[in-house]
């Protein structure tokens, strides 16, 4: 029977007068916990994914908003951008930009985000091809792992966009993509995202303005099958529309720089050759004197987490009050329960424990109660976070961990040990002090 | 062996008067009997024998140890292993059983369990089958015999019991006395029983009275 069994009885004896501050103790740890987890996971996510891209242009809106969308692929696009707008950063021979990615964005496919671009995104996120190819001609698609995964797609299938980020058969286009390639998990974005050419997406946009002029008659079906398609050269671009499989003997796309004035992409994400002075100012520039936005991913991000960090400040606050009052509590709640066992402590005294003892036995059953506040936050910490891993994978695609463990948490452990040290350290030395013929006479 | 001398006390009010003892001197495995009114200070006396209290002056000595000149620390260690004590109600750690509460007892003493002895002496005792019971379980009757095997199981060389038939029928308390008797007997140990029971006065021929 050593003293720390003995603090374990003590406790589990009367366990309904110690629950309160247990479960104080659990909230108040777990809430901070789930604080580093997000705040670390968020950050690792977005980190992984600012791939060594050093501006990226769009429409004029929220900078934000359009690093989020183009880099994190959450949010919605800020607008579209013109080719003509954006002709000179397509010329491999600006001075300053080493790699300029076009990305087409605004359909999906059972919530899995489909985006036209070129293949040199993958050089960017460090990705490669694991089964099969990339994406050449129109309509074939390059999938991520994840993506490919949980569609259950694999090669040679085929799978039709939808309008918008929303997985809703109503705003489904009838044209079919075809998957010629599965990408390697990476870790990044690019295991969530469906990747096609960017004149696919145009074709799917150009072919449904017709498609719904002839869909008014009222069947709710598209007014005509795949085999009756009518190939229609939308843009003069001579890249005919066609259905899947029939576009081997297609010529390739003409590389974005060669298109009409008047077609449009989402955003533009610009690697500079190096990080001088003009290419900053390349930034201001184009902010000042374009109809487009440009904004640095970092900056952004960083703007993002110190918004992110006052909510989290407040939280972190009201879980450290949390926390100050299940200390509160367990120190009450140890004193009062001195008071039922005053005789039972200066029996033990009697029985030969010295006052150290005493004082050990109470500052155990402290630090018990705060290991179990502990355990129980962190279970529930951890739980949540990976209850939210779930709910972020089905909404962003992003992938977070409940079984993740960080250094912060080792140090809450040494907090919430101090605390509960705290907390017991009035009451124990009550304890110590007991006059055992004195409360012995008493009783 | 137990001895005092010049024994007084008084507590630190001054309104109690001092309270001052005769010499008690009992040998190794004597039995003996303090009587005494309500008030006359026999559980302070008991108290000043175990080391509970300190004496304003005079001196206890236990197998010719001077309990006075025992450090804090030594003296509750020195009791635990020499000295039962038997008090006039039961009280135990609430939240251990009765072997549990027995093994503490050898363990808060420093020295190492022996489920074989407790599992011995409440056998003999005749609460065996209570072994594994939370001590709230227990009759009047049972509490006070686990008191007594709980006073018994570090083997010591003096036992003190403070009335600790005033609770117990008369059935009871022949039986716990004797009981007492056997245990002291068999353990060579010095037994000392205060009380103001009368119903053991003619058990007893060795008897102080204050």
């Amino acid at each position: 029977m050593n003293l720390l069994a003995l603090s374990w009885k003590n406790l589990t004896f009367k366990p309904l007068s110690m629950l309160l501050s247990v479960v104080l103790f659990a909230l108040g740890v777990g809430l901070i916990s789930l604080l580093f987890l997000l705040e670390n996971q968020l950050q690792k996510n977005f980190e992984k994914n600012l791939a060594g891209i050093d501006l990226v242009i769009g429409a004029k809106g929220s900078p934000l908003q359009m690093i989020l969308s183009s880099m994190y692929h959450i949010d919605a696009p800020t607008g579209n951008i013109s080719i003509k707008e954006i002709r000179p950063f397509l010329n491999p021979k600006h001075p300053l930009i080493e790699t300029a990615i076009p990305l087409s964005m605004g359909d999906s496919y059972k919530g899995y985000r489909i985006v036209g671009t070129q293949t040199e995104i993958l050089d960017l996120y460090q990705v490669e091809v694991a089964e099969g190819e990339l994406w050449k001609h129109n309509f074939e698609a390059t999938i991520g792992a994840a993506a490919a995964k949980d569609l259950g797609l694999k090669i040679g299938d085929t799978f039709s966009s939808s309008h918008g980020f929303i997985d809703d058969d109503d705003f489904a286009h009838d044209h079919d993509f075809k998957v010629v390639g599965i990408l390697q998990a990476s870790g990044t974005v690019m295991d969530q995202l469906l990747l096609c050419t960017t004149q696919s997406f145009w074709l799917v946009h150009g072919h449904e303005e017709e498609g719904e002029d002839h869909d008014h008659d009222g069947d709710g079906e598209p007014d005509h099958e795949a085999g009756e398609h009518v190939d229609h050269d939308h843009d003069g671009d001579g890249v005919p529309d066609h259905d899947p499989g029939a576009h081997h003997e297609e010529e390739l796309p003409k590389p974005l720089i060669e298109e009409g004035d008047e077609e449009e992409i989402t955003s533009l994400l610009i690697k500079f050759k190096g990080r001088n002075f003009q290419a900053l100012n390349m930034q201001r520039s184009i902010n000042e004197n374009t109809d487009l936005q440009a904004a640095t991913p970092a900056i952004e991000i960083n703007r993002l987490f110190s918004l992110m960090d006052t909510g989290e400040q407040m939280l972190r606050a009201l879980a450290i009050v949390i926390i100050f009052v299940s200390g509160l509590s367990i120190f009450i709640s140890l004193f009062s329960s001195l008071k039922e066992r005053k005789y039972e402590l200066a029996l033990m005294r009697v029985m030969g424990a010295g006052p150290g003892k005493l004082f050990l036995l109470i500052v155990l059953e402290g630090l018990l109660l705060a290991l179990i506040g502990y355990i129980i936050g962190m279970l529930l910490s951890h739980g949540g976070m990976q209850l939210f891993a779930g709910l972020m994978k089905d909404a962003y695609r992003y992938s977070f961990s409940g079984l993740e463990f960080l250094k912060e948490e080792f140090y809450l452990l040494i907090g919430a040990l101090l605390v509960g040290f705290a907390a017991a350290i009035l009451p124990a030395l009550q304890a110590s002090n007991t006059d055992i013929s004195e409360t012995l006479t008493k009783a | 062996m137990l001895q005092t001398k010049d024994l007084q006390f008084s507590y630190k009010d001054g309104k109690s008067p001092v309270l001052a003892f005769p010499d008690i001197q009992c040998e190794t495995g004597e039995q003996w009997l303090l009587l005494g009114q309500s008030g006359s200070g026999k559980t302070t006396l008991l108290h000043l024998l175990a080391g509970l209290r300190t004496p304003t002056s005079g001196s206890v000595e236990i197998n010719g140890t001077a309990i006075k000149g025992l450090s804090k620390k030594h003296l509750d260690q020195f009791r635990g292993q020499n000295i039962g004590v038997i008090f006039q109600q039961s009280h135990f750690v609430r939240s251990l059983s009765v072997q549990e509460n027995l093994m503490l007892a050898q363990r808060l003493a420093g020295l190492k369990t022996d489920k074989t002895f407790i599992k011995e002496v409440l056998e003999h005792l005749n609460v065996d089958h209570k072994l594994n019971a939370p001590t709230n379980q227990l009759s009047v009757g049972e509490q006070q015999r686990v008191n007594i095997a709980r006073a018994l199981v570090n083997r010591p060389t003096v036992i003190l019991a403070d009335e600790p038939t005033s609770a117990l029928d008369d059935v009871n308390t022949e039986q716990v006395i004797q009981l007492l008797q056997r245990e002291a007997a068999s353990a060579n140990a010095t037994l000392l029983i205060v009380t103001h029971d009368n119903r053991l006065k003619s058990i007893f021929d060795k008897q102080i009275r204050l």
